[in-house]
């Protein structure tokens, strides 16, 4: 059956009422009924992190968390950490880094190395590797991701 | 709430602000102006033979190249404003590059081939260098200084010897146009050329060209400013899902309207054997599509058990064959050259017959998926009078024609603009979405976006072909080569064509009755051996299934690179085992072409490479086995070696390949940063594709849908250093790189993984449980 419920979302610290199927992934809500266009859809399974925001400071797949479980909550996408004029440092050195060949998986690398480094910059190569490795690039730019993400803890430390 | 489209590009609407949007492709020169005593107010029509085609300055001075290639993170367009900010003496920032719009862009072939540069770039160069010439002619005019002294500095022309006597580029053509015809070779596509009067700069001249410039999509990227095809939003777009069938090439029969009954503004299209759903909303779509009760005919199963894919090829009678490659012929008087393949097979069999000793060796190749990041997305505006196509299609041109083909319309009435999609390495799923979304547009009379789920990506998309490809040598009593045969059997790499520009090259297509067309084209190794009675050829057989399938074959990066050169190199080190020397050394026992020999011992020098047989047979105190392999192969005039060194975990299988070192040598290079990472990035998918990737099946469709059951490299696969040596050669024209250093990647972990444990690997993808049962 379609149903559909008001829910109250807070994305990128601007306040949305959306009126959507609560069982539908945050993604649709986010990229069809907000706009946002950064995270995006690759595999609708939590298998890829192309959807990846942060939901009160934890990485997570929008892809299936259902919209209506980010209620309350305070969702950052990839729209919400920096500006051109002034990037977030992950954005910086993935820029420095010449990161993103087709770019669509970038969001979710990038929002990812986030909250991991905003919990804690201290990482090594192994604990970088080991906390990225359920992310997908398909077109191999991981030897700039890795770089880029140790730029970035370096500023952040 | 709905958002117009965000993808309005400025230079657009100057363009348009300042001029007639013409739509013209072709036009006899009869029509065109001929020649030009200055700039004119109206756009001449886009053809190739107008040199407004490819450059357009605007009233500020800033300059517009019109490729009709595009780019995929690689930096092509990025080597493009390189080369035309040179050739016009402006800043590069003062350069940008518009790809692909069918309604800006002559069709230069799209991305094709590694020849965004080697090709792509001429026209430009060549227009660039035009327009230099025309506005110098200009100013002489309009300053009243012999042309001879005047010099051009970041797009102002000045006197030499009196600078502040000037009149900038902005200032004589500003935002108007040249109307000057260019001299065009009448091919479209990749070949196409065009030259005006002016002869393009010498390497020795160039300032931007040669510069690491970072690339100009990166920032947007990153920043997430880039739209893509799948951010494209029209007004009153629906949303729309192809249902695909459970058993391959079964046919709906009918459908079950109450199963999607509970789901508004939902609707169900049948088109012959092509069924969909298209909804207002996305989310309807989705479950429209996976709720909806579909009857499909009862089919036999179409493929054989996945375990009997190698024996399927190797007993199934080809039905084309060809010696010398998809493209090339042999040399006139060398095996094959003449006559029949089966002959020249019996001669070679003849000399291995008189042979001190034989080498034979199998390799079998899987098919692989493109497996983009995102399943393909397109949006089409399908209207009688005008119809729009958004699409991430390499081949935007090839689109547009597809579309107009299955919408019967004419092609002029189509446009087709290529948005960056998720991910394009060949023919994907991106041909398939926009024939999708134009029948489903056309069925409802409204924009449709169409993106398929994961399934569809991996299940769905056309694949890299299966091969087993048999190489044999005979050695002489002084383990010198007397004869070389090299067999690549296998499915067609155009089983469907590169582009979409025939309907029955698409899902859509063949499902409305559009008669499928197998070509058949495979490929052999692109190397300069000289091996004497040295016979190399393809054969290949039909498809499982001649209608639209989930194992179709066609053009996936570097297409039959892979497949070819795993079976090529890795034999060539056999030989190097057999005969007792070092890899290296017994390459360049035989190579013969100059650039080839340097990037072998480029690689060889710069990894250190300890002259010794293989294998190694040590053990690392921790238990792990390492070693080292070596493969080279040219591409298209490029040529590549590389250096793999693996670690290998005799207990769990587990390959990982820790360091490559790469020699390259691509002719002139535009720039040094962006071919290092495409470099890298060629070499990462080449190394997921050799330890991982293999599309499973069984007896009634494809099994691998989503990255459980088709992983890929990741993080903690990658290795700790690529490193690479760059061979610039300014006095040759620049090669590709977008694949080139792909084709090594599987031959050189397999050579080292034999050096590290001394077992030889001969079936991709070298999993842990296959490395174990060599090891065993």
């Amino acid at each position: 059956m379609e149903t559909k419920e008001r829910i109250s979302l807070n994305v990128n610290n601007d306040s949305y009422d959306v009126e959507v199927d609560p069982a539908m992934p945050l993604l649709y809500a986010i990229r069809n009924e907000l706009g946002i266009t950064g995270p995006k859809f690759g595999c609708g399974l939590a298998q890829c992190g192309a959807c990846t925001v942060i939901m009160d400071g934890r990485a997570i797949r929008s892809c299936t968390t259902p919209v209506s479980s980010a209620q309350g909550r305070q969702v950052r996408t990839i729209e919400g950490l920096g500006t051109p004029e002034n990037p977030h440092p992950v954005q910086q050195a993935f820029i420095e880094e010449q990161v993103p060949q087709c770019g669509y998986c970038i969001s979710g690398w990038v929002m990812t190395s986030v909250a991991l480094l905003e919990r804690n910059p201290d990482v090594n190569d192994s604990e970088i590797r080991q906390s990225l490795s359920s992310l997908k690039c398909r077109c191999g730019t991981h030897m700039s991701i890795l770089r880029a993400v140790k730029k970035a803890a370096k500023a952040m430390a | 709430m709905t958002k117009q489209a965000n993808f309005t590009i400025t230079r657009r609407q100057l363009i348009k602000s300042s001029g007639a949007l013409v739509v013209t492709c072709g036009l006899p020169n009869s029509l065109v102006a001929q020649t030009s005593n200055g700039p004119s107010s109206s756009k001449p029509p886009l053809s190739p033979d107008q040199l407004d085609s490819y450059v357009h300055i605007g009233a500020d001075g800033k300059v517009t190249a019109f490729f009709g290639k595009m780019d995929m993170g690689q930096g092509v367009d990025t080597a493009i404003a390189q080369i035309v900010a040179d050739e016009l003496d402006v800043p590069f920032e003062h350069v940008e590059v518009l790809m692909s719009d069918t309604a800006y862009t002559v069709d230069q072939g799209g991305g094709s081939g590694s020849t965004g540069i080697r090709s792509g770039a001429r026209p430009l160069r060549n227009a660039a260098a035009e327009a230099r010439r025309i506005l110098i002619n200009w100013a002489s005019e309009s300053l009243d200084v012999p042309i001879k002294d005047l010099q051009v500095i970041d797009g102002i022309i000045q006197a030499k010897n009196n600078p502040s006597k000037n009149i900038s580029y902005g200032e004589l053509i500003g935002g108007r146009y040249f109307n000057v015809n260019m001299d065009w070779n009448g091919n479209y596509g990749n070949s196409l050329n065009a030259k005006g009067a002016a002869n393009p700069k010498t390497p020795d001249q160039y300032k931007i060209v040669g510069q690491p410039i970072p690339r100009l999509d990166v920032p947007g990227k990153v920043l997430a400013q880039t739209p893509y095809v799948t951010d494209v939003k029209i007004d009153g777009m629906w949303h729309g899902r192809v249902i695909r069938p459970p058993v391959a090439g079964a046919k709906p029969t009918g459908y079950d309207q109450k199963s999607i009954d509970d789901l508004s503004d939902v609707q169900v299209i049948q088109i012959k054997d092509f069924i969909g759903v298209v909804a207002k909303d996305e989310w309807n779509a989705i479950r429209a599509a996976s709720q909806l009760k579909v009857s499909w005919e009862k089919v036999q199963s179409p493929f054989p058990e996945m375990d009997d894919l190698y024996n399927h090829i190797r007993r199934t009678p080809h039905v084309a064959e060809r010696a010398g490659g998809g493209f090339g012929r042999p040399e006139p008087g060398t095996l094959g050259a003449s006559g029949s393949i089966a002959d020249a097979e019996t001669k070679v069999d003849k000399v291995l017959a008189g042979a001190a000793k034989v080498v034979e060796a199998e390799y079998e190749h899987p098919f692989q998926s493109h497996a983009c990041m995102g399943p393909a997305c397109a949006v089409v505006d399908a209207n009688p009078d005008q119809t729009t196509v958004w699409t991430g299609s390499q081949k935007s041109h090839k689109t547009r024609e597809g579309v107009a083909r299955i919408l019967d319309m004419p092609v002029d009435k189509v446009r087709g603009i290529w948005v960056p999609g998720p991910g394009s390495y060949g023919r994907n799923d991106a041909g398939d979405a926009a024939m999708d979304a134009a029948l489903l547009s056309k069925a409802i009379g409204k924009p449709v976006r169409i993106q398929g789920m994961r399934h569809e990506g991996h299940g769905w998309d056309p694949k890299g072909p299966a091969s087993v490809i048999n190489v044999k040598a005979g050695l002489d009593a002084n383990n010198q080569v007397i004869g070389y045969c090299f067999n690549a059997k296998g499915f067609s790499a155009w089983d469907i064509r590169s582009t979409e520009a025939d309907p029955s090259d698409s899902l859509a297509g063949l499902l409305t009755g559009w008669p499928k067309k197998t070509r058949h084209n495979y490929g052999t190794p692109s190397e300069s051996y000289k091996f004497p009675n040295k016979l190399e050829f393809w054969r290949t057989i039909p498809p499982f299934l001649e209608t639209a399938s989930p194992l179709r074959t066609a053009h996936f990066r570097d297409p039959q690179g892979p497949q070819v050169h795993f079976a090529s190199e890795s034999f060539v080190d056999e030989l190097a085992t057999v005969t007792g020397q070092d890899p290296v050394e017994f390459r360049l026992q035989y190579l013969t072409d100059p650039r080839d020999i340097s990037v072998v011992k480029a690689a060889a020098k710069e990894a250190g490479w300890e002259s010794r047989t293989s294998p190694k047979r040590e053990q690392q105190n921790n238990g792990l086995r390492t070693g080292r392999g070596m493969a080279y192969a040219s591409r298209g005039g490029t040529t590549v070696a590389m250096v793999a060194e693996v670690e290998v975990n005799p207990t769990s299988g587990q390959v990982w390949a820790k360091r490559f070192v790469v020699a390259h040598d691509c002719g002139l290079i535009i720039n040094p940063d962006g071919l290092k990472r495409t470099i890298e990035g060629n070499i990462i998918q080449a190394l997921s594709r050799a330890l991982r990737e293999e599309v499973k099946f069984d007896r009634n469709n494809v099994t691998s849908v989503d990255w459980q059951t088709y992983p890929i490299a990741q993080t903690t696969d990658i290795p700790e250093a690529i490193d690479i040596v760059l061979i610039n050669r300014p006095e040759i024209d620049p090669t590709g790189a977008g694949e080139p250093s792909t084709r090594q990647v599987a031959a050189a972990i397999a050579n080292a993984i034999f050096d590290a444990t001394g077992a030889r690997l001969r079936r991709v993808p070298f999993t842990p449980e296959r490395v174990k049962e060599a090891l065993a």
